[in-house]
């Protein structure tokens, strides 16, 4: 049977980067908890021990029983009875496997009954679910939502909730309702105030992941007459007070073994989380922010089985007396699909250490208070993840699609029929790129670190390390794409006029993650040579794209944007 | 109710992924080419162990095996799912034992035991597949066996109720405990590897083991009761020196020879329904199939 974590040499490679020391120092808080509990570290190497155990457990599930359910879960699908959702048998196997294997809460503290992992671990445990079955990964990755009850509700609510999510009860968050999808100021789910303190939620909520899950996080108005996001604010409602019942769930192209809900609320009783009219701004900031990085993560795991498919076949497959795969026009296509696969991987870990960095942080800023240089590293850190969220996402999830389109062509006629794995995962990629901020929000979030130059300080910063006499060809290609990118962002900047920034945006965020990307990847095969090639591979793509990027916008007028008005 | 429930087990060569260095060039296995594994039907026995421990609260889980020292990682494999703790038996006066000299010895380490309710095993493993050290035990224990068990579907009142899974069909006994009950491949999956328990008990280590591990770690181990295995020698369980090991083991391989499946004839087919229907029968009839 496939282990999904041993098969995969990349995974342990990301894992082992040098910064996990310090994450794990920090998260472990010099290894303290040893006197507490019994399954906690003893020092760094039993901690990142631990971490390999348990994601071997992971790939052994996962190339086990939740692959193996795939497929009928994807014929079968969860249906609604009596206003409530029956998972498809195979989702409810893959559950109670999980709940078995105590793989939910992994990144709560070992207080509340969680692993307490750093997010590394964790979304490399999402990276290799979403390979099995991408549907399943999120319904399983909804245990993120207690990162936010951990965060921000009172530590009654944190005692109530999280050992239950631990204990493998499902979560979901409840924001989007019919007129509220991308817009959530929008949002009018109605919240009022009884006199106990508690919460009627009255409303509808549509396009909800696992709608009926046990422990649910909804955004609604608590504040009467407001219209903006300012009027919203986080609660919580346990499906074991009743009130809110499922009234349908969609009929979807993929992802199709994990329930959208329609939700209808009559009176639910639920409890604030946090502070009143924080909900939109503050909370589901940080809640987006870490679905963010799991849809990044299910985007990754969607390319790794886009690339394997596709592999697979083109080696088997024999036409004019030869494996397809020896074709020049075959072996481009899966020499790409790794590069862009292990390109979005690394920016995947990278962007995984820089949110525990600062997360950690502000975790021990509620014990102490830091240092100086460690409020400093928090806030670098805070950026850096800041900027490096959207990016993963955006990229990640279109070169998720862009691997998939691919492993359909490999497969040629037969990819197109419905006997080949690939045109599940052709349609379970698709969502990738729209849930959790399509790819044109994802680049409004990371625009402004374009202009503001963290992308610049990331890339110099990565420049600035030493690089071995043999990739240097590499490094230098980096560097003229850089010259090209600087370029083309003061072109841009020099214009005063939002439509025309605005419509240049999308390029030059795409432009600052091929160099990101190409940087990683090039340190990647600094410290390990299985990443030399797919470094070489992704350096001649992403010259070939910033080439594309800088000519189109050196050659544009920004009056000719009229041309490409409705 | 709490229950002391046993679990047989074997740590086995797995034969289910063999290479082509598997056999040695007399016919032996090769075992440094096959990974050691939790022989398979043992998993399952020790699923329906669980099973009853989580019915009835209080209950132990022990796993006991006979082997190599190395055998200490199938008890921390069932650990990790869920056991209590585990016994090696391990001796080189147990090496080259047959069901029989097995059967005695394993029987021998359970009457060592305290008390147990309700004695569970596999099948039969997968590197011998003789189905006889589960009944033997029985035997030698003097009490009833229920083999080829898929479920335990009840367990009250000094008795248990199993469905036994059967070439054409399903029987459902009773038997009254103590018993021993061998587990069919075809009884529910044993659930996965629980990571809390892999963090908390990947130390847990026989007395020979302890010795090789560092200053700290024998510390830990020393510190935490639960992280020391039991380690079993033939002279501890009173064995009989003529019952055991080669000794004691009444078969004899007398030769060994590979067999290698070759073509001698070959048959056309027309693609049609009725052809590929009586090749269908005649499969069915000779056994191939079906």
């Amino acid at each position: 049977m496939a282990n999904f974590y041993t098969d995969n040499p990349d995974l342990r490679h990301h894992l082992g980067h040098p910064l996990m020391r310090k994450i794990v120092e920090l998260k472990e808080r010099n290894y303290t908890d040893v006197e507490k509990f019994d399954y906690a570290p003893l020092n760094f190497e039993d901690a990142m021990d631990n971490y390999d155990k348990v994601l071997e457990i992971v790939g052994e599930l996962c190339g086990g029983i939740i692959a193996d359910n795939t497929e009928d879960v994807d014929h079968q699908g969860p249906r609604v009875e009596n206003g409530r959702v029956i998972y498809a048998d195979g989702t409810k196997a893959n559950l109670e496997a999980c709940r078995k294997a105590g793989l939910m809460g992994m990144s709560m503290p070992r207080r509340l009954g969680g692993l307490n992992f750093p997010i590394t671990p964790y979304i490399m445990a999402a990276d290799i679910v979403s390979r099995a079955d991408t549907g399943f990964e999120n319904l399983w990755g909804l245990q993120d939502c207690a990162e936010t009850i951990y965060e921000f509700a009172n530590e009654d609510q944190k005692q109530r909730y999280i050992p239950r999510v631990c204990a493998g009860e499902t979560m979901s968050m409840d924001l989007t309702e019919p007129d509220a999808g991308s817009d959530l100021q929008s949002v009018m789910l109605k919240a009022t105030e009884q006199p106990d303190g508690t919460w009627l939620l009255n409303g509808v909520k549509r396009f909800i992941t696992n709608g009926d899950s046990d422990i649910h996080l909804v955004l609604a108005r608590s504040e009467e007459g407001t219209k903006d996001g300012r009027g919203l604010s986080m609660f919580i409602y346990d499906k074991r007070n009743g009130g809110v019942t499922v009234r349908r769930i969609e009929n979807k192209m993929g992802i199709k073994g994990s329930p959208t809900c329609e939700l209808v609320f009559k009176n639910a009783k639920a409890e604030l989380c946090g502070s009143r009219r924080l909900g939109l701004i503050k909370y589901v900031m940080a809640l987006m922010n870490g679905a963010r990085l799991g849809i990044a993560a299910q985007s990754v795991g969607v390319s790794e089985i886009a690339y394997r498919e596709a592999l697979a076949y083109a080696k088997d497959r024999r036409q004019f007396g030869k494996a397809i795969i020896d074709f020049p026009a075959v072996f481009e296509m899966l020499a790409v699909m790794k590069a862009k696969l292990d390109a979005s991987r690394s920016l995947l870990y990278e962007t995984s250490r820089y949110v525990d960095m600062y997360k950690i942080y502000e975790d021990i800023a509620k014990e102490r208070a830091l240092t100086p240089e460690e409020k400093a590293e928090m806030k670098k850190y805070s950026k850096l993840a800041d900027a490096c969220t959207p990016m993963a996402k955006g990229m990640g999830s279109e070169y998720c699609n862009q691997n998939a389109y691919d492993c359909i062509q490999i497969h040629g006629g037969s990819g197109f029929m419905k006997d080949y794995a690939c045109e599940r995962v052709y349609r379970d990629a698709r969502i990738t790129s729209i849930y959790e901020g399509t790819t044109q929000l994802q680049v409004v979030a990371a625009i402004r670190h374009v202009t503001t130059g963290t992308y610049m300080t990331l890339i110099n910063s990565y420049d600035s390390q030493e690089t071995p006499e043999a990739l240097m060809p590499l490094k230098e290609n980096l560097r003229a794409m850089t010259a090209k990118y600087e370029n083309a962002v003061a072109t841009v900047g020099a214009v005063k006029d939002q439509a025309y920034n605005d419509f240049m945006a999308r390029r030059l965020v795409e432009m600052a993650g091929n160099i990101v990307m190409g940087y990683l990847l090039l340190l990647d095969a600094t410290r390990n040579e299985a990443f030399v090639r797919s470094a070489s591979v992704y350096n001649k793509l992403a010259q070939s794209e910033v080439a594309r990027h800088a000519e189109f916008i050196a050659a544009f007028t920004p009056d000719q944007i009229e041309l490409y008005k409705a | 109710m709490s229950l002391n429930i046993v679990v047989l087990a074997k740590q086995v060569p797995d034969t289910r992924n063999v290479g082509k260095d598997a056999m040695k060039e007399d016919g032996t296995i090769n075992r440094a080419a096959l990974p050691a594994i939790f022989n398979p039907e043992d998993l399952n026995a020790l699923e329906q162990a669980l099973q009853l421990k989580d019915a009835n609260p209080g209950s132990t889980v022990t796993l006991l095996t006979m082997g190599l020292p190395r055998a200490s990682e199938i008890i921390r494999e069932a650990i990790y799912r869920g056991a209590d703790t585990g016994i090696v038996l391990t001796d080189r006066t147990l090496g080259g034992a047959d069901t029989l000299a097995t059967s005695y010895s394993l029987a021998q380490a359970v009457r060592k035991m305290n008390d147990f309710d309700i004695i569970l095993g596999g099948r039969q493993a997968i590197d011998g597949d003789t189905a006889q050290v589960g009944p033997q035990i029985a035997e030698k224990l003097g009490i009833p066996q229920v083999t080829y068990a898929e479920e335990i579907l009840e367990l009250k009142d000094g008795y248990v109720i199993v469905k036994r899974r059967l070439e054409h069909g399903v029987e459902t006994v009773k038997a009254p405990l103590p018993c021993v009950v061998t587990v069919n491949g075809s009884a529910a999956e044993c659930r996965p590897r629980n990571a809390q328990r892999v963090m908390k008990y990947k130390y847990a280590v026989s007395p020979s083991e302890k010795e090789k591990l560092s200053d700290e770690l024998k510390a830990l181990v020393e510190k935490r009761p639960y992280l020391n295995l039991n380690e079993w020698s033939a002279a501890y369980v009173e064995a009989d020196p003529e019952q055991i090991g080669f000794a004691g083991s009444p078969t004899k391989v007398k030769a060994i020879e590979n067999v290698v499946f070759t073509a001698k004839e070959s048959r056309c087919l027309e693609n049609n329904d009725d052809q590929i229907e009586d090749l269908i029968k005649e499969l069915i009839a000779n056994h191939t199939i079906g």
